[in-house]
């Protein structure tokens, strides 16, 4: 707003708040050092392939498929979490029960747990031998050592990152606003699903988004579950893997490029529709 | 639509909100309930509403026995105090949320909807705002929004939780008048709860004073304010004076003095008088009079008060006069008598504490003229 208002553009706006040229300064040395000359250097070597190259070791079939697999398997982890994790912050928002304190600390273990950990337990769980595995197989359903189970693997790692954003927006959910939608003729289910819901939404696509991030990154879990068949199971941070170890560094960069290219622009969606949505309820009654 | 509270009792806990309340409220009747914090009056909103279910008791809208039903088949109008508008809607979609939700077979068609929510946004004098969102409109903008979304399911009783209470003093005066307005157009009952005594005998056809869980006196805001049944009417609605005396013989004493005011048929003992600062006459000499040193003066818009010292044993009283009247008189002392009381027989021997339900003040009161 102060841009739009002031005829000039003026590189410091006046702030009660002092310190601004040095907190902007501390703030994008430390952005530069940490991401951006990290980043550069990618696109630096990337850009050294020539185009013609880089779009042959792209559009090479087994890039194509890890990365159709690595954002295909993220985007349904993290819609599954989407669904979970809001039920599962309603649980420990909504109802007192014995136990709750031990589940509300259970959701942050994917975070501290090495995820090579967890990707080797789940394997263990769900392979044709597993407790769970072998309850699926008379089914005809596999989950190990294929894209499923890839996709069981980033609902755990991704899990806690929906809860511990949509948990505080719910506990702030005034009372009232369900008593209103009661008032005025609104069943539970109504009231769920038309107040309660949008009004988790802005909250809701930043877990998205940050569980989508962590699965198109997600590394150390998913190699044990997923059985890395090449054109199958194999997901994109693998196939870099596997490149540097064949010293293949010119496809390694390419791939990693292309990674970093799209997690962008679907995180740049993301957060543009979250900012629209948070821009129309934010303080709102 | 009519609405009757019998004897509805409400505990929280084992703590008692309100203790066998009854109450009749008229159809198309503008009602205020009024006390101060914890008197139960948004408990008994609440009920009546169906957001809370009672302990004991049974409320009749008409002549149907709405305690056991939900809040969703009272079919009420609710305006909460902080709004509760849903701000992920428009206004519009806020209006229209109470028709939309309705099971088809009550659901009126789209556009019909459409036009009932213009026309209350038009009531309401919001037209053109339909598209806004409740984060981009004021604070008495969004209690007019909340109030027209109540009012579109044509609800049997429209109830109001402090409504002006988040508003600053200016709005609120004037939303106060624009309600009035509203409701004489449309007449729906309406119920609504404050704290400010202002609003309620400004706006209310019939005021509720409530304390303690127990409704203290039900009357029009010119028998409340004139005859209050009760010391804690006299002491919450308006200013009182309020002053420990003793009854002989048909006489009104304070201490060792008569001050000039007779109450026939009273039995001896100690009593407590209330008057009201305007409702005093200045006398020359006295003989039978209350009388004090001027201890403080101030000017309030038009008339002067001045707080009197009647003696140690007893709070300064205040009374009100033209000031070209209090100019006059002696300053330094003032003598007076209540044109205008009401003795209350104290229970038992406590001295100060204001008599409540058990013992019926006002059959022991009497009001001089």
């Amino acid at each position: 707003m102060a841009f739009r208002s002031s005829t000039r553009w003026r590189f410091r706006q006046p702030s009660v708040i002092p310190g601004f040229g040095l907190a902007l300064g501390v703030t994008l040395t430390w952005l530069t050092l940490i991401v951006l000359i990290p980043l550069s250097g990618l696109i630096w070597r990337s850009s050294g392939l020539g185009w013609s190259n880089f779009m042959a070791l792209v559009l090479d079939e087994r890039t194509v498929n890890a990365l159709t697999i690595s954002f295909g398997t993220a985007f349904i982890a993290a819609v599954v979490n989407l669904f979970f994790g809001v039920v599962l912050a309603w649980v420990l928002v909504r109802y007192r029960f014995p136990g709750k304190r031990v589940i509300d600390a259970m959701v942050d273990l994917p975070f501290a747990l090495p995820t090579a950990v967890a990707g080797i337990a789940l394997t263990a769980l769900y392979a044709p031998n597993g407790w769970i595995g072998s309850l699926l197989e008379p089914l005809g359903i596999k989950v190990a050592f294929t894209p499923a189970g890839i996709v069981v693997a980033l609902v755990f790692v991704g899990l806690p990152f929906v809860v511990r954003t949509v948990q505080p927006i719910m506990e702030e959910i005034d009372k009232e606003v369900e008593e209103a939608a009661a008032t005025l003729g609104a069943n539970r289910y109504q009231t769920i699903s038309r107040v309660l819901l949008p009004g988790l939404l802005p909250a809701g696509l930043t877990g998205f988004a940050l569980a989508f991030a962590r699965g198109v990154g997600e590394y150390g879990s998913v190699i044990f579950i997923a059985g890395n068949l090449p054109y199958v199971s194999e997901i994109a941070p693998l196939l870099i893997i596997i490149r540097l170890e064949e010293f293949n560094y010119p496809a390694a960069t390419a791939i990693a490029t292309v990674m970093l290219f799209l997690s962008f622009i679907m995180l740049l969606i993301i957060n543009t529709i979250q900012s629209w949505s948070r821009r129309r309820y934010s303080n709102g009654a | 639509m009519e609405v009757r509270v019998q004897n509805i009792r409400k505990e929280f806990g084992r703590f008692p909100a309100l203790d066998d309340v009854s109450l009749d409220i008229r159809s198309g009747e503008l009602i205020a309930l009024l006390g101060p914090s914890g008197s139960g009056k948004t408990t008994l909103l609440r009920l009546i509403a169906g957001l809370e279910s009672p302990t004991d008791g049974t409320i009749f809208f008409g002549a149907e026995d709405a305690s056991r039903k939900s809040v969703q088949q009272r079919n009420i109008g609710f305006v909460f105090q902080h709004y509760a508008l849903f701000r992920h809607m428009t206004v519009l979609d806020n209006v229209s949320f109470g028709l939309k939700v309705r099971p088809s077979s009550r659901r009126p068609p789209a556009a019909e909807i459409r036009r009932r929510a213009l026309d209350l946004l038009e009531l309401v004098q919001l037209s053109g705002l339909e598209k806004r969102y409740p984060a981009q409109l004021s604070g008495g903008q969004r209690q007019r929004v909340a109030l027209a979304r109540a009012m579109a399911v044509e609800p049997n009783v429209l109830l109001l939780d402090e409504p002006f209470g988040a508003l600053d003093a200016q709005v609120r005066k004037e939303l106060r008048r624009w309600l009035r307005e509203i409701h004489d157009r449309t007449g729906h009952t309406t119920v609504f709860v404050t704290h400010d005594q202002e609003e309620a005998l400004e706006l209310a056809d019939r005021v509720v004073v409530m304390s303690k869980g127990a409704i203290e006196q039900v009357g029009t805001p010119d028998e409340i304010y004139d005859q209050p049944v009760s010391p804690f009417v006299y002491g919450f609605i308006g200013q009182s004076n309020c002053l420990n005396v003793t009854l002989s013989r048909g006489e009104i004493w304070l201490e060792d003095r008569p001050i000039g005011l007779r109450a026939a048929n009273e039995p001896d003992g100690a009593a407590t008088l209330y008057f009201r600062p305007h409702d005093i006459e200045l006398i020359d000499g006295c003989g039978g009079c209350l009388a004090g040193l001027v201890t403080a003066s101030r000017r309030v818009a038009g008339t002067r008060h001045l707080e009197l010292d009647l003696g140690k044993a007893h709070p300064s009283v205040e009374i009100e006069l033209p000031p070209e009247r209090a100019s006059s008189t002696d300053h330094t002392r003032v003598a007076f008598r209540p044109t205008k009381w009401k003795l209350f027989r104290k229970d038992g021997d406590v001295a100060a504490a204001p008599q409540l339900v058990e013992a019926p003040a006002s059959e022991l009161a009497r009001t001089g003229t």
